[in-house]
Order: C-alpha cells, then sequence, then structure tokens
C-alpha cells in the first residue's frame, strides 16, 4: 500500500468533481431554457386552444376565429412532401449503403447530400419559388409541398444510410450464402433489420418540416379561407403563426399561440413515437 | 484416400488489397467426407474456405486467381453464376446469423428462392430441416418466434437447418462452435456426424480436439500455406511435416 501515491489519485478525483460539476450546470442551463419556451407556449397558448380552433377558419382581424384552414393547409403538404420525399430518400439511401460501395458515384452523392443536408431552408424555398412558382405564375400548395420534401430528403437519405451501416455484415453474408440475388438480401434482410431506424428517421424529417416557415413562405404563401386544391395558395400553421404574430392585433396573437402551441405538441408527439419504435427495434 | 474428389483446388493464391493471404494453395476435398482446416489464427483457413462459394466477391479489394474445380467446373470462372453456385455450397458462420424474421421464415427464405413449393411442402421441408439440425422438438410449437428470440446454440442449428433446407451439396462450416457453449458444441458435432453421409462437409476451426473428433481428413495451415492434408488419424498420430507435429503436439512457436 505505502507505493501507492495517493497524491495522483486525490488529483483525479478533484478533476473528475470538478468536470462533473461543469457537465452538470451545463444540463441544468440547456433544460432551463427548454423548460422556459415550453412554460411560456403552455401559458400562452394553452387557454386559447379551443374547439373554435379546429373548426372555424382564420378570422380578419377583430373577429373571432380558428386555424381550420392552416391545420389542414399543413398536413396536406406535410403529407404530399413526405410521400414524395420519403422513397427517393430511402432508394437514394440504399444505394449509398448497399450498392454504391467502391464506386466513385457514392461518395459524391454522400458529400451533396450532406450540403443539402445543411442548407438554409430559405434558400431552398428561393429555389422552388424561381422553379415553380416563377414559371407557373402563381403560388400553390404543390410547391409549397416541394420545397419541403426537398428538407425530407437528405434527412431520409442519411439515416437510411446509417441505419443499414449498422446491420453487421454477417447478416448480408447469410443471405447472399443462401444464394440471395442482393436485391432480395436488402428488401428482405437488411431492410427488416434496419426497419426501426429507418422508420424513426423518416418520422424526425416530419416533424422537421412541420415548423418550417420560410420554404412555405415563397412557395405555398398563405390563404385566408379553406382550402382543398394544392394547385392555390395554401395556409400553414407556420405561415399564419409569422403572419399574426408579427400583426398588431391580440385576437391573432391568441390564435399564434394556440397554433405554435399545437405546432410544438406535434412535434413532441412524433419525436416520443419515433424514440418508442426505436427501443422497440432495439429490444428485438 | 476418398473414392472421388468434390472440389479440386489447383494453384490457387489470394490477395487482400496487398495483401498476399493464400500461397499456391493445391488441394482434392473427398466427396461425402467432413474435410477440417485447422491452424493458428491468420494462417488462411476462413479465407479459403470462402473461396469455394466466392463470398469474398462482396468486397472489393479480395482477389482470388487460379482454380477450384467443383463437379468440373471452375468455381472462379467469371461465368460462373454466384447465386447458383451458393445455393449449391451452403455456409454457416462463427456468429449465428438468424435473419430478423420468425423461426419458419428463416429457414423458407432460402427455399424459395430456388424451389416452388405449395404450403404442405414448405412445411415438410422445414420441420425436416429442423429435424435435421435436432432443433424439432425445442421450436416446434413455437414457429412464428422470432428467430433473434432463441438462444445462442440455438440459433446456430437455425442457421444449420437453414444451410441444409435448400439441400446443397457441400456445406462450409466457419468455425461454427466457436460461440458456444460445450453442450451446444456437442449437439453440433453429433450433427456434423449425421450430415456427413449426405453432404460433402468443410470445417474450419481453431480447435484441435474438434478436428480429430468431426473429421475423415484434415488440412494443417500456417501464414498462407498448406502445410499439411491427409487422412486425420494419420495426421494427429503421425504427421509428416515437423511443423504439424509441432501444432498438434503444443510445440509451436
Amino acid at each position: 500500500m505505502s507505493a501507492l501515491d495517493n497524491t495522483l489519485y486525490l488529483r483525479r478525483r478533484i478533476i473528475n468533481t470538478v468536470n462533473l460539476g461543469i457537465s452538470m450546470v451545463a444540463v441544468v442551463f440547456a433544460l432551463f431554457f427548454l423548460s422556459w419556451i415550453l412554460w411560456t407556449l403552455f401559458s400562452n397558448g394553452f387557454s386559447h386552444l379551443g374547439a373554435s380552433v379546429f373548426t372555424q377558419m382564420t378570422p380578419p382581424p377583430g373577429s373571432k376565429g380558428g386555424l381550420a384552414n392552416a391545420i389542414v393547409g399543413s398536413l396536406y403538404m406535410v403529407i404530399a412532401a413526405t410521400l414524395v420525399g420519403t422513397p427517393v430518400g430511402i432508394l437514394a439511401g440504399t444505394y449509398l449503403a448497399e450498392f454504391g460501395r467502391g464506386t466513385w458515384l457514392a461518395p459524391a452523392t454522400r458529400f451533396i447530400n450532406d450540403i443539402l443536408l445543411s442548407a438554409p431552408s430559405i434558400v431552398i424555398g428561393l429555389f422552388v419559388y424561381e422553379l415553380v412558382v416563377h414559371r407557373v405564375g402563381h403560388f400553390s400548395g404543390w410547391a409549397g409541398a416541394l420545397a419541403l420534401s426537398l428538407i425530407v430528403l437528405p434527412v431520409v437519405v442519411r439515416t437510411t444510410e446509417n441505419m443499414l451501416q449498422l446491420v453487421p455484415n454477417t447478416l448480408r453474408e447469410a443471405a447472399a450464402a443462401l444464394g440471395a440475388p442482393q436485391w432480395k438480401i436488402v428488401i428482405m434482410v437488411t431492410y427488416r433489420a434496419a426497419r426501426a431506424g429507418m422508420l424513426t428517421g423518416i418520422l424526425l424529417a416530419v416533424a422537421r418540416i412541420s415548423g418550417e416557415t420560410a420554404p412555405l413562405l415563397f412557395t405555398a404563401l398563405n390563404n385566408q379561407f379553406w382550402s382543398n386544391d394544392l394547385n392555390g395558395p395554401m395556409a400553414s400553421l407556420a405561415v399564419i403563426i409569422f403572419q399574426f404574430a408579427m400583426s398588431p392585433y391580440e385576437d391573432w396573437h391568441h390564435l399564434a399561440w394556440a397554433g405554435a402551441l399545437l405546432i410544438t405538441l406535434f412535434v413532441l408527439g412524433l419525436n416520443i413515437l419515433a424514440r418508442s419504435l426505436f427501443h422497440q427495434g432495439e429490444k428485438q | 484416400m476418398a473414392d472421388t474428389d468434390k472440389i479440386t483446388v489447383k494453384n490457387l493464391n489470394f490477395h487482400y488489397g496487398k495483401f498476399h493471404a493464400l500461397k499456391n494453395i493445391n488441394l482434392s476435398i473427398p466427396d461425402k467426407q467432413v474435410t477440417a482446416f485447422i491452424g493458428p489464427s491468420g494462417c488462411g483457413k476462413s479465407t479459403l474456405l470462402r473461396t469455394f462459394n466466392r463470398m469474398y466477391q462482396l468486397y472489393p479489394k479480395q482477389v482470388a486467381q487460379g482454380e477450384i474445380i467443383l463437379d468440373g467446373q471452375n468455381v472462379l470462372d467469371p461465368k460462373q453464376d454466384l447465386n447458383l453456385l451458393r445455393a449449391k455450397v451452403g455456409m454457416v458462420f462463427q456468429k449465428p446469423t438468424p435473419f430478423p424474421m420468425s423461426i419458419y421464415d428463416n429457414i423458407v427464405f432460402g427455399l424459395k428462392l430456388y424451389e416452388n413449393l405449395n404450403k404442405s411442402d414448405l412445411n415438410d421441408r422445414v420441420e425436416w430441416a429442423l429435424k435435421k439440425a435436432a432443433l424439432w422438438n425445442e421450436v416446434k410449437d413455437k414457429l412464428d418466434q422470432s428467430g433473434t428470440s432463441l438462444s445462442g446454440g440455438q440459433q446456430q442449428r437455425l442457421c444449420i437447418a437453414r444451410g441444409v433446407a435448400v439441400k446443397p451439396e457441400v456445406l462450409l462450416l466457419d468455425e461454427p462452435c466457436s460461440a458456444l457453449d460445450p453442450i451446444s458444441t456437442a449437439r453440433i458435432e453429433e450433427l456434423i456426424h449425421e450430415l456427413r453421409s449426405d453432404y460433402t462437409i468443410v470445417i474450419v476451426t481453431h480447435n484441435m480436439q474438434q478436428a480429430a473428433r468431426v473429421s475423415d481428413y484434415t488440412a494443417y495451415m500456417y501464414l498462407g500455406e498448406l502445410i499439411e492434408f491427409g487422412d486425420t488419424d494419420l495426421m494427429f498420430t503421425k504427421p509428416t511435416r515437423r511443423e504439424t507435429e509441432d501444432y498438434i503436439t503444443g510445440k509451436f512457436g
């Protein structure tokens, strides 16, 4: 025992305690602002979140109304964007993880995808404005959905590739050893093994676009009325919040808070769903 | 030696990128017998095994040169259809690799690739394969459960059943017992004994006692070269090469 240098051990203990303290402070700092945001949202939004929010249209200034057209517009565009972005993203991610090994195209695609992943969403909005809105001559829900799908795409590509790479090679070898062609190995074995993770990625992408405002400002614009027509301008929660919150009218402020709370609850729900799905997948 | 040879390896060389892993291997593997590859880690025994079904080809930088004649055809010929080859040469790996699906579907996966069987034929074949792998009694009431829910030993027997179910002619076993406990190991060795009447079996093992117990022929490899190949009993009692004797008696090094 006498050979042990206790000062070394003591120093390590002190460094450990200091580091632990710093990281605890950091956690408290982050959680403080997160809970502050949530508390502000709830206290301002909850009292205005009545049934009329879901049944009535966005009102003109000074009168009562709801967010029904914005909720439905958001749902339409998010669903359309997911339906477009997800299959393309899954196929591209599959190419990167399964078929593109050893080619020059895969690293190039991965690099470009990473750029797209970090591209500011307002740039994507401007791009779609120039590409679609400008040429067609009017704002439309389709243009909004396209802009959102361009945000979904790189997220799904990335998560699909990462999740497929987590599947051990031994599993692919085992399927190949039975004489299965590669496309069958991918669909029957690797997709199944990576299913939970891939689904999580899609849900997180949906969560990401449901709060996007910038790409919709230039593409879907807004609409005061109920609209099922993706070919015309369309309201969305995010844009309505932006418009109402900037306005001087008290009623609009209330609705903006209610909308913000709605989006937050939706995203929170998606995240919880994604997490529980992923955990279930890991348990298997 | 045996009456006929199933696989004949001629002047086989193998490279992992720049690393020369197999050096001029010549070897004949007899039909319907068990052949074991032994040798220290990194000697190339698994590499040699993986050339028989060209498993190495999943990886771009691995190259084999030479000839491997299986039933008169060169396996390494680029014209050889890989999937047909692998349907004929089954493989079981070191770690159990059940697919993420039910026990039943694990076995049916391979069957549906090359055979058009109706429901009852499929059921019969699943039962047959699971009985062959000595797993039927343990899983017959839970065929719809996930294959990954089984224990390690059961998973490995499931993988053997999966390999046997498609009725290959050759079965390659790559250290099939190294992740298993002694009881599961004994089960699988019994199984190898039973299977050898129908299949040509090649097993890689780093356990010399296992090679002595299960194989008819043994190949000793060292640093990418085939040092000695012959009848297992002779090899373990009277090896002709000094290196083999040193390895078998534990004087190696």
